[in-house]
């Protein structure tokens, strides 16, 4: 048969296709892992393209301990968990009530979230950036009594960005749980509250997970609102320090490498121990339709 | 779902009647706790400084006094950035050419991988992951990987005989070649972006919409373009909003080349540089973010419109 045949045919050229396009894919990746194992001696002789010499993890105990980039990981885990918890739980409530209960402004509201999710964060930088040089808070948090250039600001900024997506997102998720579930929590007399907390929240879970993920994902991966909202550039978290880093191993390129990696290492291991929460907190809010 | 709530209610008149009573004084600050606070924070963050940025882009301030030097100007800081600015063509020229690579070459190539891997060949799993890696890197780790292949004595260069000193091809340093290897590299991130939408849209395809197609003798090809397609028009739109809004904003990746500047401005480097750079005017910085303002307004109405029309 000649349709048979000729899918055949092109069955083969898909999978040459991406097979080429695979490894031109993770090409980059593979060619940093390698810098950042070779000593920098090797490559100064050699060349950075020649038969590695030395292998060894080296560069990676310099860049972790000698460099100290480890008080960095510290300050993206200081951000990154508060925003994504916070972000969750705010995001849940107002999804929650848009989705059980109908009033008039519910969709005006999900609009107002959805689309400030969207918005340039350019648009809103300028007012914030002022905003927060004249927010006054307690000396432990920071010396200088300012807002600005403190990773509490760095929380705050990106829940209100984010709160938009996941609330959306959270949205879309309730409108399939079936309303009888509510409605019986009604009947049983529950307040508000409890239909929210109680009877809503532990539904959520599996869209809450998924969104965790993403969340933590994209909020370790800012860097537009770290450099500027921070000022001190130990307080950094390691994507933007990174680009200090880039600065002091400037003579020690397989370091710099090494740094990359470990920036990247946590990332990559969410992705493939919860790839499928990745994959679905990107889609929960795509394909709905 | 409120149309599927308001729907459920009218038919069931006891039950409104029910529930609307059952709103106690408590349930009703609750109810207003739960939507107030998220919806003041967002407010007061998101959209309240947006309507302030695009305000001060009709004024003058120096930004070291007090609100009371801000001085209104009108249209002055537009016709200044269009006239005087000599990033702003160049930052512009650059965005749109950035649309353009996104639009026209890595999204239709993302597009097509997916539907490559939909038809779940051997290696599926091996191909997902080479494609969705880049995406879970941040842009400016991105800058840091692809240094190693682009700089002077790095892969490239080797690759070509051009390591030496003297005879290195400075694919960073030269105004001319810069952007279309950066263009390159936010492909090589945005391509897995989209395959990622769109498997996810394939996958929810009914499947005895292709089998009717099939059957119909229809080519592969015109099934993809005359049935597939056109079911996917959601996912199709967010493909179209993901697209251009991912251009517009791109700041990370050029701010870690080389802070933006020499072949690499965009407007969202111009507006950082006009508040924080050494070259500071806020009025400028304000007038650039509210043109970067503008043009977001097109997909993101395209947007809302897609998602909540079926609410209406």
């Amino acid at each position: 048969m000649v349709t048979g045949k000729s899918s055949k045919v092109g069955a083969r050229i898909a999978a040459t296709i991406l097979f080429v396009f695979s490894l031109v894919w993770l090409f980059p990746i593979f060619w940093t892992l390698l810098q950042s194992l070779r000593p920098y001696g090797d490559v100064l002789k050699h060349g950075s393209v020649s038969w590695p010499q030395h292998l060894n993890l080296q560069n990676y105990w310099t860049a972790l301990v000698q460099s100290e980039m480890w008080k960095f990981f510290i300050n993206s885990v200081e951000v990154a968990v508060p925003a994504v918890f916070i972000t969750l739980f705010l995001a849940s409530m107002v999804a929650f009530v848009v989705s059980r209960y109908s009033f008039k402004f519910n969709i005006a509201l999900l609009m107002i979230f959805t689309a400030g999710n969207l918005l340039p964060p350019q648009l809103i930088f300028i007012p914030i950036f002022r905003l927060y040089l004249n927010i006054w808070v307690p000396g432990w948090i920071n010396e200088n009594n300012v807002l600005y250039d403190t990773q509490l600001g760095l929380v705050l900024i990106n829940v209100a960005v984010q709160v938009g997506f996941a609330t959306f997102v959270l949205s879309n998720y309730l409108k399939t749980i079936p309303k009888e579930i509510s409605e019986s929590a009604l009947v049983d007399g529950a307040s508000v509250w409890q239909h929210y907390y109680r009877v809503m929240l532990p539904l959520l879970r599996p869209a809450l997970a998924s969104l965790g993920v993403l969340m933590t994902t994209w909020i370790y991966n800012d860097f537009f609102w770290s450099v500027v909202l921070l000022k001190t550039g130990a307080k950094r978290p390691i994507t933007a320090a990174l680009s200090n880093l880039q600065g002091e191993f400037f003579t020690d390129y397989n370091l710099l490498a090494a740094g990359a990696v470990l920036a990247f290492i946590p990332t990559l291991v969410v992705f493939f121990t919860l790839r499928k929460q990745f994959v679905a907190g990107l889609t929960i809010g795509s394909t709905k339709g | 779902m409120s149309t599927n709530t308001s729907t459920a209610v009218a038919e069931t008149p006891q039950r409104r009647r029910r529930r609307g009573n059952s709103f106690t004084a408590k349930d009703r600050a609750v109810i207003g706790g739960l939507v107030g606070f998220p919806t003041a924070l967002h407010i007061l963050l998101v959209w309240i400084p947006a309507i302030l940025t695009i305000t001060l882009s009709f004024c003058e301030w120096d930004g070291i006094g007090g609100i009371a030097d801000i001085k209104w100007v009108g249209f002055r800081n537009y016709t200044q950035i269009f006239t005087l600015y000599a990033d702003f063509g160049p930052a512009l020229r650059n965005n749109i050419l950035w649309l353009l690579a996104l639009a026209l070459v890595a999204t239709p190539l993302g597009v097509i991988l997916a539907y490559f891997i939909d038809k779940e060949l051997k290696g599926t799993k091996f191909y997902q992951t080479a494609f969705y890696l880049p995406m879970v890197l941040s842009l400016a780790v991105t800058g840091i990987v692809w240094d190693y292949i682009f700089r002077n004595n790095g892969f490239v260069n080797a690759m070509l005989g051009a390591d030496h000193p003297g005879h290195t091809i400075s694919w960073f340093g030269d105004p001319h070649k810069n952007i279309w290897v950066v263009l390159g590299i936010a492909s090589w991130r945005h391509i897995g972006y989209i395959m990622l939408l769109y498997l996810a849209g394939l996958k929810s395809v009914d499947p005895s919409l292709r089998e009717a197609a099939a059957i119909d003798g229809a080519k592969e090809f015109a099934t993809f373009r005359k049935v597939i397609f056109p079911s996917l028009r959601p996912v199709n739109v967010i493909i179209i909003v993901v697209t251009v809004i991912e251009s517009l904003r791109a700041f990370d990746l050029v701010y870690v080349i080389n802070r933006g500047k020499n072949g690499l401005q965009v407007l969202a480097v111009a507006v950082y540089e006009n508040i924080l750079g050494e070259s500071a005017r806020i009025g400028w910085g304000a007038a650039l973010a509210t043109i970067l303002f503008v043009l977001c307004i097109g997909p993101i109405m395209l947007y809302l419109y897609q998602t909540f029309k079926a609410d209406k």
